[in-house]
C-alpha cells in the first residue's frame, strides 16, 4: 500500500474531528490566555477586557528577576544532576537482558507517572523529623537528635531530581539502545579502561543526544509547580509556582497569563534549540 | 484463450519510466516468469496487473474484460507477496480462510475449503498454529494456499522463493510447478533467478529497463536470445563484435567465420555463442587462434579463457574433451555455425 | 568482575534512591495510630480501607477514576483517526496537527492548565466536571498519538495490499487487519493516559478545583492542613495502580520498543 495524497474531501474526513478538537480546545485556549495577558485585573472576578502591557512591565521588578533567575538556576541544576546520574545508569540498563530492562522500565514509568503531589508528600515524609532519614542518622550517631531536613534548597533539589530522573532515563534510553556495543568493546581492545572507554567513546558519540536531553530535562524541570512549594521556602518558589499562585490564590489572571506567555517563549526557544541540535545531527 | 492481455502498459514515477510500453498476451493455463535484474520493472508490472499501482498509459484485460481502472479488491486473482504478508494476528487456518470469510462464505463451506487447501500444501496438522511458529517453507505454503483459496483465474507471485535457502528453494520450484499443472491455473511469477525461471516456466519474459526484451519458451530464450541483453543475462555467453564482408559473410577481426551470415543490409552486429559450444582445437585446423590466459578447473568441467583480438572467449569443456593446454600457450578455436546467434539489436 | 560489581552497585543505588521515599510512605501507611512515624509502630491496614469507606476519600477516588477513564478514552478517540490519517495519506501541511497533539505535553503543565482556566472561564463553563474530561484528554492526547502512530508504522504495508488482493475493501481491511494489529498500541496509549490523568494535579485543580476534588487535589488540600495517614495509603495505592497499568502494557506489548528501542525488529 502506497501512501496517497488526500485528493477528495472524503479523504480528509478522518482528520476533521481530531483537528477540530485540537483547534477548539488547545489553540483557542492558548490564544485566550495570550489575550488575557493584556487584560486588566478585576478584583473579585477574573479580568476585564482591555489592552495594557502593565502585566509585562512587572517583569522588570527585582522580585520577578530573582524568581526567574532562581527558576532557571534550579532547572539547570536539576538537568545537569539528572543527566550525570542517568547516563551511566541508562548505559548499564541497555546492556541488561530484555527481561531486566522490562522490569526497570515498568518501575521507571510508574514513578514518572506519579503525581507531583505524591512525590512531594513522599519526600516531605522522608525528610520529616519523625519518619525520615533524620531518624536513621540519629540512630547511627551521625546526628545528635533527629531533625527535619525540610524546608530547604536541598529538599527541593532532591525532590525535583527524583521527579525528572525517570524522564531523563527514558530520553537517553533509545539512543543508548541503538548505540553499537562494539564501539565500547573496540575501545577496550585498544586498551581503554571501562571508565575511560565510556568517557572517551560513548559520551562523544552521544553528545547531541546529551545536549538535547539536558535541554528537555531543563524544560521539564521548569514545569515543576508543586515541589518547590511543598519542600521549599517561599524564596525557593519558581516561575511555575508563581503562576499558579497568581492565578489561583491572588486571582490575578492577567499577570499569571503574562508570566505563562513568558514561560512558553523560554520553553519554545529551548525546544527550538533541541530541534536545531537534532537537525544538525541529521545533516552530519 | 487469452487469460491476460497487456496493451502498451506504461508506468512512470515522476521522471522515471518503470514500465515502458509493455504489451503481452498470456494464454490460459500458462506458467509465465517475469525475469530480469533488479530495477527492471518486473515487480512494478506485476503490481500493475494486481491493481496495486495505476498505469500511466495502456490497458490491462483479464480474460477479455478490461480491468485497468478497477480497484484491487474487485479483480479476480490470488497473489503471493515477497514478504509473504501473512497476517501475524491470525492462525494458519484463519489466514487461509481470510479471503473466503470476507466474501461471506458460510462456516461449513470455508472450513471444508480450508481443509482441502491444507491438504493441497501438506499442512494438515498445522491449521491451528500461529504463523509465527512456522518454518520458512511452511510459511511459503500458507501464503500459496491463501492466495489460491477462492480458486482465482490468475495467480501472481512476487519473488516468492527469495527468502528460502538454496536447497529448499529448488524443492519449492518443483512443487510450485507441479501444483500449477495440477490446478491448470494461469500463473505469473516475478523472479531474478534464471534457474528458477527455466525450471518452472512455459513462457519466460525477459525484462530490462522497463521493456520486454524477449518472451519465449525457456529453451528458445537460451538457444535463440533476441538481443545481447538477453544473451548476456541468461546463462553466460561470449559476445563477439562482427562485421559483414561484401557477401554478408561474418568477419571477426577480419577472419571469416564459416557458415555465419549477417542479415542483408546489416554491416555490424554481435555474435553470441555459449561457452559449452566453443570448440578448442589444434591451432593448425582452427578458425581463430588465441592465447590461453586462465584455466578454471571446476572438477567436472574446465573453463578455458582464450584471448583473441582483444576479446576474451570462454570455452567450457568436460574433463574428457579437454585438450592439454597451459596458460600462456597458443590454442585454436572453432565456432560451430549452428550454435552461433547473430544479434543485430 | 569488579566492573560487573560496580555496575550492579550503581544500579542498586539508583534503585534505592527511586524506591526509598515510596518505601517510607508505605511504612508510614501501616502505622496503627494516626501518626507520622517511621519505622511504623504497630501494623494496621485501616488507612487503606479508609480510602473506600471515608466518604471524602471515596468521592475523590470515584471522581478521579471517572475522569481518568473518560479522558483517556477521549484522547484515544482523538488520536486514532489522526494517526491513521498520517499513516495513510501524504499531507505535509497536516503535520501541524501532529505538533498540536504533542505540544500540550511538551510545554510546562502550568501553561496548559492556565490556558484551560482562561478558556472555560471565558466560555462560562468554569467548574463543570466535563470540562476537566476534555482538558485532560487534550493534555494527554500525546500519549495515544505516539503509541498508535508507532503501531501504524510497525504494520507491514504489504499486509494491507495482501488483504486487498483477497477482495477486502478499505473498510474491511481496517476491521480485519489494521484494527487487530494496532489494538495493543491503543490499549497502551489508553493505559498511559489513564494513569497520568489519575495522577494529574494542576490542570484538574485549575479547571474544576473548586467544585470537584480529584485524589491528587484532595491529597494536596489535606497536606496543607497537616498529616492524615490516608494520604500515605492513597499514595501507595496510586503507585500500585501505576505499576499494574504499566505492567499490563509490558505484558501485552513490547515496552522497550514503545520506549523507542528497536528490539522488536531485530528479532
Amino acid at each position: 500500500m502506497r501512501r496517497e495524497p488526500a485528493r477528495t474531501f472524503s479523504d480528509l474526513l478522518p482528520l476533521l474531528f481530531p483537528a477540530a478538537v485540537l483547534v477548539v480546545f488547545f489553540v483557542i485556549p492558548f490564544g485566550i490566555m495570550v489575550a488575557v495577558s493584556f487584560f486588566r485585573r478585576q478584583q473579585g472576578g477574573f479580568y476585564t477586557v482591555d489592552f495594557v502591557v502593565a502585566n509585562y512591565e512587572r517583569f522588570l521588578t527585582p522580585f520577578f528577576g530573582s524568581v526567574l533567575g532562581f527558576s532557571l538556576f534550579l532547572a539547570m541544576a536539576v538537568a545537569v544532576c539528572c543527566v550525570v546520574v542517568a547516563l551511566p545508569f541508562t548505559s548499564f540498563l541497555s546492556g541488561c537482558s530484555r527481561r531486566v530492562q522490562v522490569v526497570w522500565l515498568v518501575g521507571i514509568l510508574a514513578i514518572l507517572s506519579l503525581s507531583e503531589v505524591i512525590i512531594g508528600f513522599a519526600w516531605s515524609t522522608l525528610f520529616s523529623r519523625t519518619a525520615g532519614i533524620g531518624n536513621l542518622l540519629a540512630a547511627l550517631g551521625l546526628m545528635e537528635a533527629p531533625k527535619a531536613l525540610l524546608p530547604g534548597f536541598g529538599a527541593v533539589l532532591t525532590g525535583m531530581i527524583y521527579q525528572a530522573l525517570p524522564f531523563t532515563i527514558l530520553l537517553l534510553y533509545p539512543s543508548l539502545m541503538r548505540l553499537d556495543p562494539s564501539l565500547l568493546e573496540a575501545a577496550r581492545t585498544l586498551g581503554a579502561s571501562p571508565l575511560r572507554g565510556f568517557v572517551s567513546v560513548v559520551v562523544p558519540a552521544l553528545r547531541h543526544t546529551i545536549a538535547a536531553t539536558l535541554i528537555m530535562v531543563f524544560v521539564f524541570a521548569l514545569g515543576s509547580y508543586l515541589l518547590p512549594q511543598i519542600l521549599g521556602r517561599p524564596q525557593h518558589w519558581t516561575l511555575s509556582v508563581l503562576i499558579t499562585d497568581q492565578a489561583i490564590y491572588q486571582s490575578n489572571m492577567p499577570f499569571a497569563a503574562a508570566m505563562a506567555v513568558f514561560l512558553v517563549l523560554i520553553s519554545l526557544a529551548l525546544v527550538g534549540l533541541v530541534l536545531l541540535v537534532g537537525g544538525r545531527r541529521e545533516a552530519a | 484463450m487469452s487469460a491476460l492481455t497487456l496493451e502498451g502498459v506504461t508506468k512512470r514515477f515522476g521522471s522515471l519510466v518503470a514500465v515502458d510500453d509493455v504489451s503481452l498476451t498470456v494464454l490460459k493455463g500458462t506458467f509465465v516468469c517475469l525475469l530480469g535484474p533488479s530495477g527492471c520493472g518486473k515487480t512494478t508490472l506485476l503490481r500493475l496487473i494486481a491493481g496495486l499501482e495505476a498505469p500511466s498509459a495502456g490497458r490491462i484485460l483479464l480474460a477479455g474484460a478490461e480491468v485497468t481502472g478497477l480497484p484491487t479488491h474487485k479483480r479476480d486473482f490470488g497473489m503471493v507477496f515477497q514478504s509473504l504478508a501473512l497476517f501475524p494476528h491470525l492462525s494458519v487456518r484463519d489466514n487461509i480462510a481470510y479471503p473466503l470469510r470476507i466474501r461471506g462464505a458460510a462456516k461449513a463451506e470455508w472450513e471444508s475449503r480450508v481443509g482441502e487447501l491444507l491438504d493441497l500444501v501438506h499442512l494438515q496438522d498445522h491449521g491451528e498454529r500461529p504463523v509465527s511458529r512456522l518454518s520458512g517453507g511452511q510459511r511459503q505454503r500458507v501464503a500459496i494456499a491463501r492466495a489460491l483459496a477462492v480458486s482465482p483465474r490468475l495467480f501472481l507471485l512476487d519473488e516468492p522463493l527469495s527468502a528460502l535457502d538454496a536447497k529448499l528453494r529448488e524443492a519449492m520450484q518443483v512443487e510450485l510447478r507441479q501444483l500449477q499443472q495440477k490446478l491448470g491455473i494461469t500463473t505469473i511469477v516475478v523472479t531474478h533467478d534464471q534457474r528458477e525461471a527455466m525450471t518452472m516456466a512455459d513462457l519466460v519474459v525477459v525484462m530490462g529497463d522497463g521493456r520486454i526484451h524477449q518472451a519465449a519458451a525457456p529453451v528458445e530464450i537460451y538457444r535463440k536470445p533476441a538481443d545481447a541483453f538477453v544473451a548476456d543475462f541468461i546463462g553466460s555467453t561470449n559476445l563477439l563484435d562482427i562485421a559483414a564482408s561484401g557477401s554478408s559473410q561474418a568477419l571477426f577481426d577480419g577472419v571469416p567465420l564459416p557458415g555465419v551470415i549477417l542479415p542483408a543490409g546489416v554491416q555490424r552486429a554481435r555474435l553470441s555463442i555459449r561457452p559449452e559450444d566453443v570448440r578448442l582445437t589444434d591451432p593448425a585446423n582452427a578458425t581463430l587462434t588465441g592465447r590461453v590466459t586462465f584455466l578454471r578447473d571446476l572438477g567436472g568441467t574446465v573453463e578455458t579463457f582464450v584471448e583473441a583480438a582483444d576479446t576474451t572467449i570462454v570455452a567450457v569443456s568436460t574433463r574428457r574433451e579437454q585438450t592439454q593446454v597451459a596458460a600462456g600457450e597458443q590454442i585454436g578455436i572453432r565456432l560451430p555455425a549452428e550454435a552461433c546467434v547473430v544479434l543485430t539489436r | 568482575m569488579t566492573v560487573t560489581w560496580l555496575r550492579r552497585c550503581y544500579m542498586a543505588l539508583v534503585a534505592f534512591f527511586l524506591a526509598a521515599p515510596l518505601a517510607v510512605v508505605a511504612g508510614v501507611s501501616v502505622n496503627e495510630k494516626k501518626t507520622l512515624l517511621f519505622p511504623p509502630r504497630g501494623f494496621s491496614l485501616e488507612w487503606y480501607t479508609a480510602i473506600f469507606t471515608e466518604p471524602e476519600w471515596r468521592g475523590a477516588l470515584i471522581a478521579s477514576l471517572g475522569l481518568a477513564a473518560l479522558s483517556a478514552a477521549l484522547a484515544v478517540i482523538v488520536a486514532l483517526p489522526l494517526s491513521w490519517f498520517f499513516w495513510r495519506r501524504v499531507a505535509p501541511w497536516a503535520r501541524v496537527f501532529q505538533v498540536l497533539g504533542v505540544a500540550p505535553f511538551m510545554l510546562p503543565p502550568v501553561i496548559t492548565a492556565l490556558g484551560f482556566l482562561s478558556f472555560w472561564a471565558t466560555g462560562g463553563f468554569y467548574g463543570a466536571p466535563w470540562t476537566a474530561v476534555i482538558s485532560h484528554a487534550i493534555f494527554f492526547v500525546t500519549l495515544p498519538l505516539v503509541t498508535i502512530s508507532l503501531g501504524f508504522s510497525s504494520i507491514d504495508r504489504s499486509l494491507v495490499e495482501a488483504a486487498a488482493t483477497m477482495g477486502a475493501d478499505d473498510r474491511t481491511v481496517f476491521r480485519t487487519v489494521v484494527a487487530p494489529l494496532i489494538a495493543p498500541y491503543m490499549v497502551s496509549g489508553f493505559a498511559f493516559a489513564f494513569v497520568l490523568s489519575l495522577n494529574e494535579y494542576i490542570v484538574a485543580y485549575m479547571t474544576v478545583g473548586f467544585t470537584m476534588e480529584t485524589l491528587p487535589v484532595k491529597i494536596f488540600n489535606a497536606l496543607r492542613y497537616g498529616y492524615t495517614p490516608t494520604m500515605a495509603s492513597v499514595s501507595i495505592f496510586f503507585v500500585a495502580i501505576a505499576v499494574l497499568a504499566v505492567g499490563l502494557v509490558a505484558r501485552y506489548g513490547d515496552l522497550p520498543k514503545l520506549m523507542g528501542a528497536w528490539t522488536g525488529e531485530e528479532r
